[in-house]
């Protein structure tokens, strides 16, 4: 049975990967650099590293999503944004 | 902290794994491919960018579609959440009339929901339900097929008729796992009755309470059926839901792009509310 039902494109297996690939990371560096029990961070919540890879992976999608709403294509705005926030979630949160 | 080394446990876990990808991530990576994609049929795709995405963004129906959920949705959890709650610490936790109170709330969980969406169809017609002949001797003006304030007193009652024995079996069970020593502890410091619910049953009926909240949402924000069989999401649009709107988009106009796109907004909007409900209802649960 071929996969040609799924469509597949090139951006979305891409996408894919890199989700793949962020939690592949995620057990890499738990592995390399122990750490991952749950810290309270300035939202008030205790969130281990997983957490915080959730957390910035729903923000970034609200975030692309607003963007494109609010000021449609090209998406490198929203990008920034995303990966700022992703940042401030593992940094501070 | 001592980590285990044991990895056993990922063999255990692998038919979830497996099952999980089949019912859930492959059609969602088809859902997501389709999204950038405009299809004409006979397997053919061609990349539409996020075009489809932008479409649904901006869709006075899409925002409409989602309003109505969104009050479809708080306004059944206002009701079932108390009202359940309220019915389980009515309920008693001992003697004969427990299995008999029990299994007379379990009775409409036992329905199918095509069923109950036919039931209340037919309890509500003004000419010859029962619902809407008191009703309308009453004298109400009632027609829940023509007036889409009635349309959506039918479709509550009838979610609240279905489903608030969920969250009393639920809370039910949370009340009956207190322990008698923490009612014997509170006579003693003569507290009143709503001390006793404030600080020992509703505290103990949290996680219970925060599974049913979840369950609720989840269900409520993904109904189709019921609402379908009731009224077909009208009188004209006006309780056309999310879920009812999709279906019109994806089976009716074949549109596939344009309704998975929405497909994944109301996905992402699912696991926001219910990600920020848990979060909050289990917020301090350690502390």
């Amino acid at each position: 049975m071929g996969l040609s039902w799924m469509a597949w494109t090139w951006p979305t297996a891409a996408f894919f990967l890199f989700i793949a690939a962020a939690i592949a990371a995620m057990g890499v560096w738990e592995y390399c650099v122990p750490g991952g029990a749950p810290r309270r961070g300035v939202l008030g919540l205790d969130t281990t590293r997983g957490d915080r890879l959730f957390i910035t992976l729903l923000g970034s999608a609200f975030i692309l999503l607003g963007w494109l709403g609010l000021m449609g294509t090209p998406l490198w705005g929203g990008l920034a944004v995303a990966l700022a926030w992703g940042v401030f979630v593992f940094w501070k949160v | 902290m001592t980590k285990t080394v044991n990895q056993k446990a990922w063999l255990f876990v692998l038919p979830v794994l497996i099952l999980v990808a089949f019912n859930a991530f492959i059609p969602l990576m088809t859902v997501v491919n389709y999204s950038v994609q405009e299809t004409f049929g006979d397997n053919t795709f061609f990349w539409a960018g996020l075009m489809w995405f932008e479409d649904v963004l901006h869709s006075p129906r899409f925002h409409d579609a989602l309003l109505r959920q969104l009050t479809f949705t708080f306004t059944i959890l206002a009701i079932e959440i108390p009202l359940g709650v309220a019915i389980a610490l009515t309920m008693p936790r001992r003697g004969v009339w427990v299995p008999v109170c029990l299994v007379t709330m379990a009775l409409p969980l036992l329905i199918p929901w095509n069923v109950v969406g036919a039931i209340w169809n037919i309890f509500a017609l003004p000419d010859i339900g029962l619902l809407g002949q008191v009703l309308n001797g009453l004298g109400f003006d009632y027609n829940f097929t023509r007036q889409p304030g009635a349309a959506w007193f039918t479709l509550i009652a009838m979610d609240v008729w279905h489903w608030t024995s969920l969250v009393v079996l639920l809370a039910y069970a949370g009340l009956v796992s207190i322990p008698d020593a923490f009612y014997q502890a509170a006579k003693i410091d003569g507290a009143s009755g709503w001390a006793i619910f404030r600080y020992i049953q509703l505290p103990k009926m949290k996680r219970v309470l925060t599974i049913a909240v979840l369950l609720r949402f989840m269900d409520s924000f993904n109904i189709y059926t019921e609402p379908f069989v009731l009224t077909g999401g009208g009188p004209g649009n006006s309780t056309t839901l999310l879920s009812i709107d999709l279906v019109k988009v994806a089976l009716g106009q074949f549109d596939l792009g344009p309704a998975a796109a929405m497909s994944l907004i109301y996905f992402l909007i699912v696991l926001l509310l219910s990600w920020v409900f848990y979060t909050l209802m289990m917020r301090n649960e350690d502390s």
